[in-house]
């Protein structure tokens, strides 16, 4: 589902503390009991949880590395003898999976920084500098988040046609340059900072750029590192607009070319998961690696792309 | 507050020094790129489909001769339209009590302070980072009718075989089963969050005055959880409205429409052959309509919402 311009006047909703990391990640040991079983009864609850939501992924994986005979066996083999590990480069080079990742990353990258250098920016603003029309224009930003996509599919797709840039990487970065979302998550945030600081660098003459760039930002990492995943996962996982707007398979996105190869591999069951595993994998890690700026990008706002 | 005059501009005449060092223009400024962006790909495109919806438009050809109201009126007879409301009405009914319910359930158990808690956690909230169409491979495999797991561990408790995405009555309901999976780990986090805000000092005065564990989360904590419900069930109803990456990719609204949702309806119309290329137009009446479909369910969520939720303050 894709959810990148629906409603977000959720600040409104959650209470409006700053979700720090969910707690309770690190360290914690169960007290002693001393009840009828040596362990917290919840176990029976989250274990089963826990299994059904990783077994399809689990899956996937054994799959990847089994036989195409073996794929096909009823009932599955859980756990094949042997792993097939060459599954991986033949998926790999069976299409061109490389320059799908080269143009989900350029266009991943290039949509993240400047939406951090143009959020960065309006938020600023929007925070700390009084001028004419800032309540009407914050207003109607922020009214632009209750715009659902497929209202605004078709006349986009005719502006970014305008533009000659249907079918080409252009496409894809130019009307996601700069999102709402972002802009409240940081001047909310901005909007916490000590303004003392700022004011003294101001007395000291420095410009405001200077002030927004050496003494915000630099203050502001936990937030614009939130702002950065969660765009990064909006962009990396996007499905409509690439598939509107691309149509040439060496423009590809990493999520139209798997489901490219899932059209022309539809039997190759141990390849296409192999395939599936590698479009998944980079997503993953960063997922684990920063769970918990996902944790509060979604926490503080409720996002999902 | 005021302005600072910054270096470069200190020798500039009097007005124009104003000018440049004004707030105004120092604000407009640094809000510009950003506002221009949106304008341009925000509020000029919904401006704009609105005068679409009125058009007999294609996205192939330039000429969009005026026709008034008359895609808004062809809806009402539209067998098709019908029936995607009709399919969006079925998942919207199973898809929002169904995920908020068993991530309610989780959020709760994953609040405790027990030992794997962080695997718990990171099992649940995993499917945040997996894209729909990964999802989809994932699931056609693990649902098929053949090989598939879900067939064979449902076979070894006596149920099935099941046709999943490819029968007629299942299609929806296995739509609904594989897009739970991928947003229990969104709607826990919201719940985790919103647990974990509930203040200690009222669970334990519950607790000294004597109340069952029982009784304080029915009065306490679950009251608490009102805002976080209320904005689970408006943003869970809005995306399940407008589900398509799913659908697209593996029912194709099929079997025989069953699983033919708006958007999925909106984007043939208008970006494929099927109509040939000729009812953008009517697409865009079409998405018009979901929009204050969408703007009026979540207005009356809100409204019915806050006669129940409580906020604390």
């Amino acid at each position: 589902m894709s959810l990148k311009h629906d409603v977000r006047a959720t600040g409104a909703i959650l209470p409006t503390r700053r979700t720090d990391d969910l707690r309770g990640e690190i360290g914690m040991v169960e007290k002693p009991r001393g009840r009828w079983l040596p362990f917290s009864p919840w176990h029976f609850v989250l274990m089963p949880a826990a299994i059904i939501m990783l077994v399809p992924l689990l899956w996937v994986v054994v799959t990847s590395l089994e036989t195409l005979a073996q794929t096909q066996h009823f009932p599955p083999i859980l756990w094949p003898g042997s792993f097939q590990w060459s599954n991986y480069p033949r998926a790999w080079s069976s299409v061109p999976f490389g320059t799908w990742f080269l143009n989900t990353i350029i266009v991943t990258v290039a949509v993240v920084i400047s939406n951090l250098l143009f959020c960065s920016l309006a938020a600023y603003g929007f925070a700390r500098i009084r001028f004419f029309g800032k309540t009407v224009a914050y207003f109607f930003l922020l009214a632009t988040l209750m715009i659902p996509i497929q209202v605004v599919l078709i006349p986009t797709f005719l502006i970014v046609k305008q533009m000659h840039l249907i079918d080409t990487l252009g496409a894809l970065i130019v009307p996601n340059l700069a999102n709402v979302f972002g802009i409240f998550l940081l001047s909310q945030f901005f909007r916490t900072l000590p303004i003392e600081l700022e004011e003294a660098a101001r007395i000291d003459g420095a410009s405001r750029l200077k002030v927004l760039f050496r003494i915000v930002l630099p203050l502001s990492l936990p937030a614009l590192a939130t702002l950065a995943v969660i765009q990064f996962l909006w962009t990396w996982n996007d499905f409509l607009w690439p598939l509107v707007t691309i149509f040439n398979d060496s423009h590809f996105t990493l999520q139209l070319g798997l489901m490219n190869f899932q059209g022309s591999h539809v039997n190759d069951t141990n390849l296409l998961m192999a395939g599936n595993v590698m479009s998944m994998l980079p997503m993953l890690i960063l997922f684990i690696a920063a769970q918990r700026y996902f944790v509060r990008g979604i926490a503080t706002q409720g996002l999902k792309g | 507050m005021a302005t600072v005059a910054a270096g470069p501009h200190r020798g500039a005449p009097g007005f124009a020094r104003r000018a440049l060092t004004s707030d105004h223009l120092a604000g407009w400024l640094f809000v510009l790129p950003a506002v221009f962006l949106v304008a341009l790909f925000s509020i000029f495109p919904i401006i704009w489909g609105f005068i679409l919806s009125m058009q007999k438009a294609s996205l192939l050809s330039p000429s969009r001769p005026f026709v008034g109201f008359d895609n808004y009126t062809h809806i009402a007879n539209d067998p098709l339209a019908r029936q995607a409301a009709v399919n969006a009405v079925y998942y919207t009914c199973l898809f929002v009590p169904i995920s908020i319910i068993i991530a309610l359930f989780l959020a709760i158990a994953l609040n405790q302070k027990i030992r794997l808690i962080r695997f718990y956690r990171l099992a649940v909230f995993i499917p945040v980072a997996v894209s729909t169409i990964a999802t989809g491979v994932m699931f056609m495999w693990v649902f098929d009718a053949n090989f598939g797991l879900a067939n064979w561990a449902l076979g070894g408790v006596g149920l099935g075989p099941f046709g999943w995405f490819d029968s007629v009555s299942g299609a929806m309901p296995s739509l609904v089963i594989m897009t739970v999976w991928g947003w229990l780990g969104f709607d826990a986090i919201i719940y985790l969050a919103a647990l974990q805000g509930v203040p200690h000092e009222l669970v334990e005065a519950a607790a000294v005055d004597g109340a069952s564990r029982w009784t304080i989360f029915r009065h306490v904590t679950l009251p608490l959880l009102g805002p976080a419900t209320l904005l689970l069930v408006v943003w869970s109803t809005i995306s399940a409205v407008q589900l398509f990456d799913e659908v697209f990719f593996i029912t194709r609204g099929g079997p025989l429409g069953r699983t033919s949702v708006p958007v999925y309806y909106i984007y043939r119309l208008a970006f494929t052959s099927s109509y040939g290329f000729s009812a953008a137009g009517y697409a865009a009446a079409l998405a018009y309509v979901l929009f204050v479909v969408i703007l009026i369910l979540t207005l009356v969520q809100f409204w019915l919402g806050n006669r129940v939720v409580h906020y604390s303050s």
